[in-house]
């Protein structure tokens, strides 16, 4: 059997390729964001009030969560219509503090000091499930209607809709969605680390997710695994080199952007140019 | 008050300008995100601070060597987290990746060399305060005011007198077409990374002189706002930078003043989403969004 050590990174690799796959769905529509640790704030906080407080079973709180998160992803997304490129990441981006800021001085949320004492109902088994579960529906969508309209709208908006592809669903939809994943994925942190504070969902869980989508590569949903693989299990296997690891990894992000710059998997199609 | 109010807001403001024009700088040659500008912010501070402390110089030289400590640095970032990813022809989101990795080093090595904790610049220097009617300045927010409008200005001149100011606006313009015209693009690129990083670390210097709060990780939030501030007074364009920035300072200090002060921050991004939705293009944008 597995030690807990490493339980632990295995469960944390699960989530991060949880939040990845949710932000991979927008970002195949070609609206890069990098607010995703907002939409996962949410998640992880109104799960954990459901779980904690109102003493639900954890699905619900992560059905709970997921709902406010895609509610919150939803509305962000009208926006995101009207804009795109560098303008939707920093609107994002925006939005991403704005939430941070908000749990920040809430009140009932324990403000900056956070909430504690999260019971602890993230399993290994739980995790790969919602993980695979996800994967599977990426490679569904992928040759569904939906998926082939994603990937229209990503190569030309205009021809898309020329061709009757709904924008606004399309495109509100992947974001919404892509929303409530990091919503489910917030939650299942939450229960994983068992205190939840402000900090923990800043501008860095953001770019963190970000990376780790762009780093495996757009070319496939196989690409946010590669990814997630590296960015949890690189710092782990870097311990021998203990205080000059974050170092270390940075190199190695500059070395994977400069040698592999579409990401680790790039697809036969080049993403974006 | 309100004019007390203003006065203070244009100092946090010009700091403000300072870091977004850097950003606007970079993006308008490259139309590329920087991720790390923060960080270059943040080494500024630092080695001001360090130049104060161990050569017990005063502020100016403190300025001028993080002003070269940091172009240097830009250069060295240009070289190692740009140049290789446009010579391969990379996808926008790449050099993303890499000053990610940029960010994450020098806020390691600036934990390693200086220490994790917040620290001041020493009160050696001594603050004066003059009262001009209702209004009190002290001689720190001179000083920062002052260097700011002096260093823009100074960008101002380099940009419309010099060539290779001309030759930076022609390649923001269209970098194929300069080239064309005989203009060497990795040049002005690198010459672009090292005035912008010498902003960002003179904005360094002055925000540590105002809050005397510097840590390795103080460039997070400055670098988010700066690029907000950057978008804010239109992609690339370094008047509307630092337009935008002293009006997000004094949106800030008004918002403290008479809002509630805790969301100071989130006001200032719900300010930029909102111009953001109905000016897609920036305040001072002109023509259409790229």
């Amino acid at each position: 059997m597995i030690d807990s050590y490493w339980e632990s990174v295995l469960i944390f690799l699960a989530i991060n390729t949880v939040l990845a796959l949710s932000l991979y769905l927008p970002i195949s529509a070609g609206q890069l964001s990098l607010g995703h640790g907002g939409f996962m704030a949410i998640g992880a906080y109104v799960s954990v009030i459901c779980t904690t407080w109102l003493g639900w079973p954890l699905v619900a709180g992560l059905a709970g969560g997921g709902l406010a998160a895609g509610l919150a992803g939803a509305v962000v997304g009208f926006p995101a219509l009207r804009i795109k490129g560098i303008y939707l990441i920093i609107l994002t981006m925006g939005f991403g503090e704005i939430v941070r800021i908000f749990f920040l001085n809430f009140e009932p949320t324990g403000q900056a000091s956070g909430i504690g004492g999260i019971k602890h109902l993230t399993t290994l088994p739980l995790v790969t499930l919602v993980a695979a579960l996800m994967l599977l529906c990426l490679a569904r969508f992928r040759h569904a209607r939906i998926g082939r309209a994603l990937r229209a709208v990503q190569e030309d908006e205009v021809a898309a809709e020329a061709m009757g592809v709904d924008l606004t669903r399309v495109k509100v939809g992947a974001f919404a969605l892509g929303a409530l994943g990091a919503g489910i994925g917030g939650g299942l942190y939450a229960h994983h680390a068992l205190f939840i504070d402000p900090a923990q969902f800043g501008f860095f869980r953001s770019a963190e997710i970000f990376l780790i989508v762009v780093l495996g590569g757009l070319g496939s949903y196989w690409g946010p695994v590669v990814g997630a693989a590296v960015v949890t299990l690189l710092p782990e296997l870097l311990r021998f080199v203990q205080d000059w690891r974050m170092t270390v990894f940075g190199t190695l992000l500059i070395l994977c952007a400069v040698l592999r710059p579409a990401g680790l998997l790039s697809g036969r199609r080049r993403a974006a140019a | 008050m309100l004019l007390q109010q203003l006065v203070n807001g244009l100092m946090l403001g010009s700091t403000y300008s300072l870091i977004a024009i850097g950003y606007a700088l970079i993006f308008g040659v490259l139309g590329l995100v920087h991720l790390a500008h923060g960080e270059v912010f943040m080494m500024g501070a630092l080695i001001g601070l360090q130049i104060v402390l161990w050569l017990h110089a005063g502020p100016a030289v403190a300025l001028v060597g993080a002003l070269l400590g940091t172009a240097a640095l830009g250069v060295v970032i240009e070289l190692t987290a740009f140049r290789p990813i446009r010579a391969r022809n990379g996808p926008i989101f790449a050099p993303m990746v890499s000053t990610i990795g940029v960010g994450l080093i020098l806020q390691e090595v600036a934990t390693k060399a200086f220490g994790g904790e917040q620290v001041g610049f020493p009160h050696r220097l001594e603050p004066v305060t003059w009262r001009l009617g209702p209004v009190t300045i002290s001689s720190v927010q001179v000083l920062i005011l002052g260097t700011a409008l002096v260093l823009m200005l100074a960008l101002h001149l380099w940009v419309t007198r010099t060539r290779m100011g001309m030759a930076m606006r022609a390649s923001a313009e269209s970098t194929l077409t300069a080239r064309l015209l005989g203009i060497s693009t990795d040049r002005v690129i690198l010459v672009t990374f090292a005035v912008a990083s010498a902003l960002a670390g003179a904005a360094g210097v002055l925000v540590g002189l105002s809050f005397n709060a510097i840590s390795p990780f103080m460039g997070i939030d400055m670098g988010v706002k700066g690029l907000a501030i950057m978008l804010l007074g239109g992609l690339g364009n370094i008047y509307g930078a630092m337009v935008g920035g002293l009006l997000l300072g004094a949106i800030e200090v008004l918002s403290v003043a008479y809002l509630a002060s805790s969301y100071r921050d989130a006001f200032v991004f719900a300010v930029m989403i909102l111009i953001l939705l109905f000016r897609p293009q920036g305040l001072f944008g002109v023509g259409q969004v790229r």
